[in-house]
């Protein structure tokens, strides 16, 4: 009983620093705070400044230096208005919806890596990619994209059924996800063009379920990556012991797997939703009045006499800001602890 | 009656129907956790490849009734490799000088090493010597083109400087990110307004971001402007300066995702189950011994996996070099991607897409490498 006492207050121990570790710690901590905030807090005085101010030379507090005044934010929120508003509906509409999508499928599809084994032969790719060429060679003839894609997918099943067969080599696992991972590595810029004519025949450019669609698409890998790491320090008996009680794998998935991966869930949520909340390119070429995005609202302030410094920093901070709020309600699921004694019952 | 006894039956009959349809789900699982994840990617992967890879091999020209595409098969690489667009794309190489050479022979004979010390291990198949070979070969040539462009009187290229900007940001932000982890798991109190505070730079988007450092680096009017004055800089803008500008563009870089292996590296070490800590603490270890026997190996599967995509990430590198510097001075940092989009928008669509093919090619490069050879063998260890 003493002795398990005296275990677990060492174990509190662990990470409560020396004095003068502690000293250090806070040094450096504060150093990189400052290093953060400095460009933040800049952003905040000159989003109070007027033009005049910002281009007079720098000038670091207001009051003492300089007269604040809220006629930047007068003019994003009130003359502006609409043109701000309704962008930023579509990027919090956006930004939420894409990245809940992402994060089911990205999990669901991680969780099968790791824990199952996948088999995809050599023989169904290359039938795939025959069934393919073939409706390219279609299209790129002149006949209609309604017609080709279902023939070509008709080719690849028959290849799939006769031919594919006969071949045993197979991709495993790791294989499927450097696949997967490998989608992001294509530039951005040779990217937009297929896409905006993919949407264009779908007749869903500036409307959210494209861009929806599109960030899905594009944040899928991370997601499928980071979760891959985060379920496979879930420990295995428990998963086995639920198995011999009859759950499903459903089941297994949705109460034990995903309850303990919550960490690594939290964290891959708040930056999936940072991607979609701040991309530019493929917003750019998806929208245009509609269902515009605020990074857009951003880019535009580069007006024709340079940078509008004053509003740019403003619609920065107001863009910032919600996704703070969620960072730090959603920080204290970042802990330890979750799977402590989990093991032992 | 009988009306009660088929309202009896009904449930049951559903209940078994949808007992059936959830083992006959439950044996298909393995593809319905896979499937919609594949089906969406693949999707949207195969016709942006297959669409600009065709591009990457035609010229746009504008004709009578519209646009058109001529075939020039693989013309727009061969202006980028040996054509006129060489000195942009890989740079002014020279001829090799002593201090070159040493540095080429110092790295090659590590490969050398490398590969001789594989063909005597346990491990060895004619597959992953055959393998490596490549890989040296490639990382040599690459190597070579850093070297003799930055290290001479040569001029690096957009391929190099990609380079560059990868290798620099990648690593300093890994160290950075780990050290931060490490201080914030410690039981400190106001650790949790940290965490927060550090997640801040990867909030703002990533054209905010650049802007954000346009106005900190200027030296007349930026909040920095008594430093500079103090060293006498207020004429030389940094940003007129190859060096200089180019680090300006790693600083923001550094800046902006160091958050993100941060949150990933902080998740991983709060996961870690404590037991372990504790028997090193009941057999007297210290921090870091805890640290280097403990901790880090636990969180490597981790780091493979972040920095994969922070690598992947990185060279894409686009808004801050077009913003703060838009490349310049001349195309000293101009990246790939950077590029691809100014060629682009002088409406050379087909060169634009040969660039982000050459990206795309070495990124794989990169990424196989990686995963083969450092990956792999980490998951084998966890």
């Amino acid at each position: 009983m003493a002795a398990t006492r005296a275990r677990r207050h060492r174990s509190y121990a662990i990470n409560r620093p020396s004095p003068a570790v502690t000293v250090l710690s806070y040094a450096l901590l504060v150093t990189w705070a400052v290093v953060v905030l400095f460009p933040l807090y800049w952003l905040a005085v000159t989003s109070l400044k007027t033009p005049l101010d910002v281009n007079g030379g720098p000038f670091y507090f207001p009051f003492r230096d300089f007269k604040p005044t809220l006629e930047s934010w007068r003019y994003i929120f009130v003359d502006l208005g609409e043109d701000t508003f309704r962008p930023y509906l579509n990027t919090v509409v956006v930004g939420l919806t894409s990245t809940a999508i992402t994060l089911l499928l990205g999990s669901m599809a991680a969780y099968g890596l790791v824990r199952m084994h996948y088999r995809v032969r050599f023989a169904a790719i290359a039938s795939f990619v025959a069934g393919l060429l073939a409706a390219v060679a279609v299209i790129a003839a002149g006949g209609p994209w309604q017609l080709a894609l279902p023939g070509g997918f008709a080719l690849f099943l028959l290849l799939l059924q006769t031919v594919a067969r006969r071949f045993k080599r197979a991709l495993g696992n790791d294989d499927i996800a450097f696949w997967m991972i490998s989608q992001r590595m294509l530039p951005p810029v040779a990217v937009v063009i297929p896409i905006y004519i993919f949407f264009q025949q779908l007749s869903l450019l500036d409307t959210w379920a494209a861009l929806i669609i599109s960030y899905v698409a594009a944040h899928l890998p991370i997601v499928v990556w980071l979760m891959r790491d985060y379920f496979q320090s879930v420990p295995l008996e428990l998963e086995e012991s639920a198995a011999i009680d009859g759950a499903s794998r459903y089941r297994i998935f949705r109460s034990i797997v995903l309850p303990l991966a919550v960490p690594g869930l939290v964290a891959t949520f708040l930056f999936v939703l940072v991607f979609a909340w701040n991309e530019y390119l493929i917003a750019l070429f998806l929208t245009s009045a509609n269902a515009q995005t605020l990074p857009l609202t951003v880019a535009a302030q580069n007006a024709t006499r340079g940078p509008q410094w004053w509003y740019m920093s403003v619609l920065i901070l107001i863009m910032i800001t919600p996704v703070i709020a969620m960072a730090i309600a959603l920080e204290r699921f970042i802990a330890r602890g979750l799977l402590v004694g989990a093991v032992k019952g | 009656m009988s009306g009660q006894a088929s309202t009896r039956a009904v449930p049951m009959a559903t209940s078994s129907r949808w007992s059936l349809l959830v083992v006959r789900l439950d044996r298909s699982a393995g593809a319905v956790f896979i499937l919609p994840a594949v089906l969406v990617i693949l999707t949207f992967s195969i016709f942006p490849l297959l669409a600009s890879l065709y591009v990457s091999l035609t010229r746009l020209s504008f004709s009578e009734g519209g646009i058109h595409l001529t075939f020039v098969g693989l013309g727009n690489y061969a202006k980028l490799v040996v054509g006129i667009d060489r000195t942009h794309f890989i740079g002014v190489t020279v001829p090799l000088t002593p201090l070159t050479a040493a540095v080429l022979f110092v790295v090659y004979g590590g490969f050398a090493f490398l590969l001789v010390r594989y063909l005597r291990g346990p491990g060895r198949s004619v597959l992953g010597f055959v393998g490596r070979l490549v890989t040296a070969v490639i990382a040599g040539a690459l190597v070579w083109l850093v070297v003799d462009t930055v290290m001479t009187s040569g001029r690096p290229g957009t391929l190099v400087v990609t380079l560059i900007y990868v290798s620099v940001d990648v690593s300093v932000q890994y160290l950075l990110a780990l050290g931060l982890a490490l201080l914030v798991v410690q039981r400190l109190p106001g650790r949790r307004l940290f965490r927060v505070v550090f997640l801040l730079p990867m909030m703002i988007t990533p054209v905010g971001v650049a802007y954000l450092f346009r106005m900190l680096t200027d030296t007349s009017k930026g909040p920095l402007y008594p430093l500079w004055a103090h060293f006498g800089l207020t004429d030389v803008s940094w940003v007129t300066n190859p060096w200089g500008a180019r680090l300006a563009v790693m600083i923001g870089d550094v800046w902006q995702w160091t958050p993100f292996i941060f949150i990933v590296l902080l998740a991983s070490i709060e996961s870690l189950p404590v037991e372990l800590n504790e028997a090193a603490v009941v057999d007297g270890a210290n921090r870091w011994q805890m640290f280097w026997a403990i901790t880090f190996p636990q969180i490597l599967p981790a780091t493979a996996t972040v920095v994969l995509i922070r690598l992947i990430e990185a060279f894409k590198i686009v808004d801050l070099p077009n913003v703060l510097t838009n490349g310049g001075p001349g195309t000293a940092t101009e990246s790939l991607t950077l590029h691809a989009y100014t060629i682009w928008r002088a409406l050379d669509i087909g060169g634009s897409a040969a660039v982000a093919y050459m990206l795309l090619i070495v990124v794989t490069f990169v990424g196989i490498a990686y995963v083969n050879l450092f990956r792999r063998r980490v998951a084998a260890m966890a």
